[in-house]
């Protein structure tokens, strides 16, 4: 015997955006660190745990959620140096340089930018965490041996200061 | 026994091996199960209860910022990467008025390395056209040419960012 199907979620598109919407303001600062936490969630959002599950789910298979998982703070665990390593690669190259550079461990962000000429020469741009200046120094080493001819100059600006950050998606 | 590592060199923690693991390979992939902390110790050997104990731990030290989803930046609107090259005598001017901006999110003090270009920031706002106000206000008010960088393409994928046990 086939039990009823259950109301599809997928029915109602207005409420689906709305429960999408209070998840990522319930979640944006971490899931609950409770024993069951999606059932904490949905008793806060007045919905149940497999709605609230299944959420998550369809917002990760359409890329609006990257992943989800445990966010190490780089900087507490000893990771201080942050250096924005930028490299200027010849134009027929640079969607080949730009995948082996992503590709790397320790590149937490690898983006093609235009060049700004004269003052900017640069094209990649590939963010690197280290423990401190001198291994995100081997760490470029390794990079520009990685790229070979196909990079003509780079460089590697260290951020000294934040002076603003904000990092929620939107507002509460 | 589990080696223990040392993290920052300042902080007054010290992590197990256990604790890296729970640091290094659940950056993604949270099981989405009505009990999730138990399907993450069946990997580790651990207790549900266990698991959770230490991630609490973990984020009260500040080790880790949050366990939960990355939300992909918002498709809708516009973002840029710009820069100033500042004189170092009107850092703290210029930065003041970037910052002041509503849509400026992220604004960093950088050595330039023998560039000129110290102040970067990133803009993100509804459409275009407020992007280039943001910009001609920022221009206006410091008298400085900003660089625009708009993103052409992202190379990374993002899995997470590997630990190598804490240590260099």
């Amino acid at each position: 015997m086939n039990p009823q199907p259950p109301e599809a979620a997928d029915a109602d598109p207005a409420a689906d955006a709305a429960l999408e919407r209070a998840l990522i303001l319930a979640t944006q600062a971490g899931l609950p660190l409770t024993p069951r936490p999606f059932a904490t969630l949905a008793e806060q959002l007045g919905s149940d745990a497999d709605t609230v599950r299944a959420g998550f789910a369809a917002m990760q298979a359409r890329g609006a959620i990257r992943r989800i998982g445990a966010l190490p703070d780089h900087y507490a665990l000893g990771y201080v140096a942050n250096g924005m390593t930028v490299w200027d690669i010849d134009d027929a190259q640079l969607r080949d340089c730009g995948r082996r550079l992503g590709a790397l461990g320790f590149v937490s962000h690898c983006y093609h930018r235009p060049r700004s000429l004269p003052a900017w020469p640069y094209n990649l741009f590939a963010m690197v965490h280290a423990h401190d200046r001198a291994e995100v120094e081997a760490r470029r080493a390794e990079m520009r041996a990685l790229l070979g001819s196909a990079c003509r100059a780079d460089a590697v600006l260290y951020s000294t200061r934040i002076l603003k950050k904000t990092g929620l998606r939107i507002g509460a | 026994m589990p080696a223990a590592f040392p993290a920052a060199p300042s902080a007054s923690f010290v992590l197990d091996a256990l604790d890296w693991r729970l640091l290094d390979e659940f950056q993604r992939d949270f099981p989405l199960d009505a009990q999730p902390w138990a399907r993450i110790g069946e990997r580790l050997g651990l207790g549900a209860d266990a698991v959770l104990a230490r991630l609490t731990r973990l984020q009260a030290l500040g080790c880790i910022a949050r366990v939960g989803p990355v939300f992909a930046p918002k498709r809708a609107g516009a973002s840029l990467l710009a820069a100033l090259a500042v004189a170092p005598q009107r850092l703290a001017e210029v930065a003041a008025i970037v910052s002041a901006q509503p849509e400026v999110n992220h604004n960093y003090e950088r050595e330039p390395a023998g560039l000129d270009f110290n102040l970067w920031f990133v803009l993100t706002a509804a459409d275009a056209a407020a992007l280039d106000a943001a910009i001609a206000r920022i221009e206006s008010a410091t008298g400085l040419t900003v660089m625009r960088l708009p993103l052409e393409r992202e190379y990374h994928i993002d899995l997470g960012f590997r630990l190598h046990g804490g240590r260099p």
